[in-house]
């Protein structure tokens, strides 16, 4: 019983047949082969699987694919440019040693960037409290705050909508 | 010359992958022709199993096959370290199967396997299997499990005690307890937790009929020791037959050291339908019942001081819940690295310490960041903050009071430190504790804690400031003294390391070790970097495929800076020699008079003629020309040993406010100064130090495994178990003394587990200390805000 969706997935338009039970992650994982969206609970704790849905972070556990029907969204391999450029939040990640095993990394880019786009300036305590709802187990979000920090002080990069 | 990167702040190579989703994490993989398992887990802490009917099962769409105990001829999985030291071997060792046969010890313990085509399918077709159960009474807390009438466990352990174990000169320390002049005794709990790496675990079985031959990709800290453990204990298959990899880890902290049953259990469901793969990845609800636990100690403390506050006896008897059956160093844990490092950095006279390893109807218990030394310093310190709190003085003079003094090293510590059986001993090589203590005092300014109490009690706030200046045994090895006979666990702890310069001059670096986040891509390019004089984008490290590397026995203990470097370093030395020899030959030199400096190996006195690694390289991996008796290319291996463990130490002071009303505590601030040596990338120890820091707090603060009276785990899933967040956490404030390991060529120490061991009781000691003005002297782990308000309210 497959339900027939179109969404455009990192620029891309997608067209696909899923069973309505299967969740977005597991669409993006599985069938379109975008492992870089992990996941790490049962329960839409973890955050691992956040990517942007329209331009909201969004925990892609919680939402069924069917739902993301017409939907606009970007995955962490949507978010350097065309020609490799990375992101200024994956620089800043590097670059402040936000990250150590990497699993919850793509997610947490992800809710910052969903931050970003709304507010471009956060001061430490916006930045704590926009990434709650993920987590890391290696950090202690010490350099996660201070990359996020620090890609705020980069700018966006033109034509991107994160 | 090359920028010089062996000590500096050089960017991961690693996140190139991370940061763009490239990663390959176990649950990434996807073979041809690849199958799912789901694993059916007891629904009761304690049962028997009088049969399992899984015909209905086996119809159920997608399913390849169904398995259960009975099907699988292999071993209980091997228990690897005993309890041994001076009362002897003598260890009850019950360990899992690959699937649970007559009974089952504990809820979430795997009694049926379904391989199906997708993972839903495998997962529907559990709920068609009909266990007939004989549900037993249970028991989940240690101290309990061992009274008259408490349920039993396992016919060869009567009172459920795995082992009685104990450390120290008891004489003596009765003594220095009898005659104390104040002796303060505690009941302290050091509770369950569940280590939560990011990443579940999980396995890829595949046995390829061709070749008779098995790959497993493993999401583990240790394929080398895996692949013997499976092949020499469990399943009898040859280990040349065998490979493991671990691909990418996302995140381990100890609990993917050991041996699971599912790591045999992919295997055999391999072979078992013919040769396609079998994946299988935990929920994270799986990884809460049946991946380990760590900590869960009861302890009464019994310590003795003088009036002037030196502390002169420490008695102690814990209580070690080790789960239903043993985990693959379980028992280790407790004994050899908690109980020998009771004392830390104190020079306490008279130290003794009995553990009884206990069987509970809970998840099995083993090593977890820190494994033993958190729970020692844990002890230490919260008896050091007793005493004063009883004498009136100080935390930090006690501290001072007692420290051993810079003269002091090598150290043996009274306790029996670390003296195995065979008579290997080991000594605290070096330290000097209190210019950390006085650093991190100034950096929290604690000579104005008063003033700052009295202004946070005008806003409701009890405010209050813990210290932690702990010492810690890592860089586990060296073999003589881990592997020795009834104190080790029955296995080697060198490390290993192959250099390959190979013809385009570009280098290629094979470790034993196996990341889980370090960073060991970046830190031992940096290391073969300096050591070599190449540029460090000319050095990929590689590690993880027991084909391919050289055998070691992986990432824990923070072994591998101190240990894993030690064998980089003589293998990059075995590398230079060569190329001396070879460029003498070159050059028509005698090889002594052939000086080297970086990449260039250069004829003394005529600095003109010199050949660079790289030509060298070119020339002896073609050897077109070779001196009489060199064997072609420059590919070194070294097997590195240590003398012994290294000591990292530091004082970390926590600040908390406690809001009076609703008893929820803040950590406000966090100051860490540590000496873990030098550093290979200070950026990378800081992350270390940072991650374990949280880690520490979240016990101190929020996590802890709490099971119902009859075994079910209450915090199942990140919904009930309260992770650190962002939200609640401050930025840390980091410094550093720098007393290098004489250990190590490097003087490095390790720095995995440093910020755990420490933070833990420094955030305890701090909302202690808040609630002292409360008449409260001590409260149980976690703080969370019903017990610390009950605690304000009573």
């Amino acid at each position: 019983m497959a339900e027939h969706i179109a969404l455009v997935v990192n620029g891309e338009r997608k067209e696909l047949d899923v069973e309505p039970r299967r969740l977005l992650v597991q669409v993006l994982r599985e069938d379109l082969g975008l492992t870089g969206t992990h996941v790490g609970c049962d329960t839409s704790q973890c955050g691992a699987c956040t990517v942007l849905v329209d331009g909201d972070a969004m925990k892609s556990c919680t939402m069924l694919a069917v739902q993301a029907d017409g939907a606009q969204v970007t995955t962490i391999e949507g978010m350097a440019a065309a020609d490799g450029t990375l992101h200024p939040l994956q620089e800043a990640f590097r670059d402040n040693h936000g990250l150590q095993c990497g699993f919850c990394t793509p997610g947490m880019i992800m809710a910052a960037a969903d931050l970003l786009a709304r507010e471009a300036d956060p001061d430490e305590a916006a930045i704590r409290h926009a990434i709650e709802g993920n987590v890391c187990r290696c950090t202690g979000y010490h350099n996660i705050v201070a990359a996020i920090r620090d890609a705020a002080g980069r700018g966006s990069p033109a034509g991107t909508s994160a | 010359m090359t920028t010089e990167v062996l000590g500096a702040r050089v960017k991961r190579v690693e996140d190139a992958r991370f940061i763009t989703g490239s990663g390959r994490y176990l649950d990434d993989i996807q073979l041809p022709g690849m199958t799912h398992m789901a694993i059916l887990r007891s629904p009761y802490a304690h049962a028997n199993i009088r049969s399992v009917d899984v015909s209905a099962a086996k119809a159920m769409p997608g399913v390849i096959a169904v398995f259960i105990g009975a099907d699988i001829p292999y071993n209980p999985l091997p228990m690897a370290w005993p309890a041994g030291g001076a009362s002897g071997l003598q260890n009850n060792v019950n360990t899992p199967r690959a699937l649970a046969t007559d009974s089952v010890k504990w809820t979430g313990e795997g009694v049926a396997a379904v391989v199906a085509e997708t993972a839903e399918q495998a997962v529907d077709a559990l709920e068609a299997i009909s266990v007939d159960w004989e549900p037993l009474p249970a028991v989940v807390d240690a101290e309990k499990a061992t009274q008259p009438g408490a349920p039993q466990l396992h016919e060869n352990a009567p009172s459920n005690v795995v082992f009685e174990w104990a450390v120290g000169d008891k004489p003596a320390t009765d003594k220095a307890i009898d005659e104390g002049e104040v002796v303060i005794r505690q009941r302290l709990v050091n509770q369950r937790l569940i280590p939560n790496a990011m990443e579940v675990r999980g396995d890829i079985g595949w046995y390829n009929p061709g070749t008779d031959e098995y790959t497993i990709w493993m999401s583990s800290q240790t394929p080398h020791i895996q692949r013997l453990l499976l092949t020499a204990f469990v399943t009898g298959i040859p280990e040349h037959k065998v490979r493991c990899i671990s691909p990418d880890v996302g995140g381990a902290f100890g609990s993917k050291i050991f041996c699971y049953a599912d790591m045999a259990l992919v295997m055999f469901a391999s072979k078992a339908i013919g040769g396609r793969p079998v994946k299988w990845v935990e929920t994270r609800r799986e990884n809460y019942q049946s991946t380990i636990h760590g900590r869960d100690h009861v302890t009464y403390l019994e310590v003795a001081a003088t009036r002037d506050g030196e502390v002169t006896g420490l008695r102690v008897k814990t209580y070690a819940n080790l789960g239903g059956r043993l985990s693959t160093i379980g028992p280790g844990i407790p004994t050899t690295l908690y109980g020998r490092i009771l004392s830390g950095p104190y020079k306490i006279p008279a130290v003794h310490c009995e553990v009884t390893g206990v069987y509970t109807n809970t998840t099995f218990v083993d090593a977890y960041r820190g494994a033993g030394r958190p729970e020692a310093t844990y002890v230490v310190e919260r008896a050091m903050d007793l005493v004063a709190d009883e004498l009136g003085i100080d935390p930090a003079e006690i501290r001072r009071r007692n420290f051993l003094p810079p003269d002091a090293f090598p150290y043996d510590n009274p306790s029996g430190l670390l003296t195995a059986v065979n008579g290997s001993k080991l000594y605290i090589d070096s330290g000097n504790y209190e210019p950390a203590l006085d650093k991190a005092l100034g950096m929290i300014g604690y000579g104005d804690i008063a003033a700052r109490k009295a202004g946070a009690k005008a806003r409701g706030k009890l405010l209050g400031v813990g210290l932690s200046t702990y010492i810690e045994v890592c860089g586990v090895a060296p073999s003589k003294w881990i592997g020795a006979v009834g104190e080790g666990w029955g296995a080697a702890m060198w490390e290993s390391c192959n250099i390959k310069v190979h013809l385009t001059g570009k280098v290629v670096v094979t470790m034993g070790t196996q990341p889980q986040g370090q960073g060991h891509e970046t830190t031992f390019a940096q290391i073969v970097a300096h050591e070599l004089g190449v540029p460090m984008e000319d050095v990929l490290v590689q590690h993880s495929d027991t084909q391919g590397t050289p055998f070691g026995y992986g990432s824990y203990g923070s072994r591998t800076s101190n240990v894993g470097s030690g064998a980089a370093i003589k293998a990059a030395g075995k590398i230079r020699e060569k190329a001396r020899q070879y460029a003498a030959f070159m050059l028509e030199a005698s090889a002594d008079d052939i000086e080297v400096e970086g990449a260039e190996y250069r004829v003394k006195g005529s600095p003109d003629k010199k050949k660079t690694i790289q030509e060298i390289a070119f020339a002896l991996d073609l050897a077109f020309e070779t001196p009489e008796g060199m064997e072609p290319y420059l590919d070194e291996t070294s097997y590195h040993d240590t003398d012994n463990c290294t000591f990292p130490f530091g004082t970390h002071i926590a600040l908390v406010e406690i809001d009076e009303e609703t008893g929820q505590v803040d950590l406000v601030r966090y100051v860490a100064v540590d000496d873990v040596g030098n550093k290979i990338n200070p950026m990378i120890v800081d992350g270390q130090l940072h991650g374990g820091i949280a880690q520490g707090v979240g016990q101190a603060l929020w996590e802890g495994a709490v099971y119902s009276e009859d075994g079910q785990l209450l915090t199942g899933s990140m919904l009930d178990y309260a992770l650190p967040k962002a939200s609640r956490l401050p930025s840390f404030e980091l410094d550093q003394t720098v007393t290098p390991s004489p250990v190590n060529p490097l003087g490095v120490k390790g720095v995995g587990e440093a910020g755990t061991i420490a933070s833990t009781a420094a955030v305890a000691n701090a909302v202690i200390d808040a609630l002292s003005p409360l008449g409260i002297r001590h409260l149980d782990m976690p703080y969370t805000p019903p017990k610390v308000w009950a605690a304000i309210q009573a």
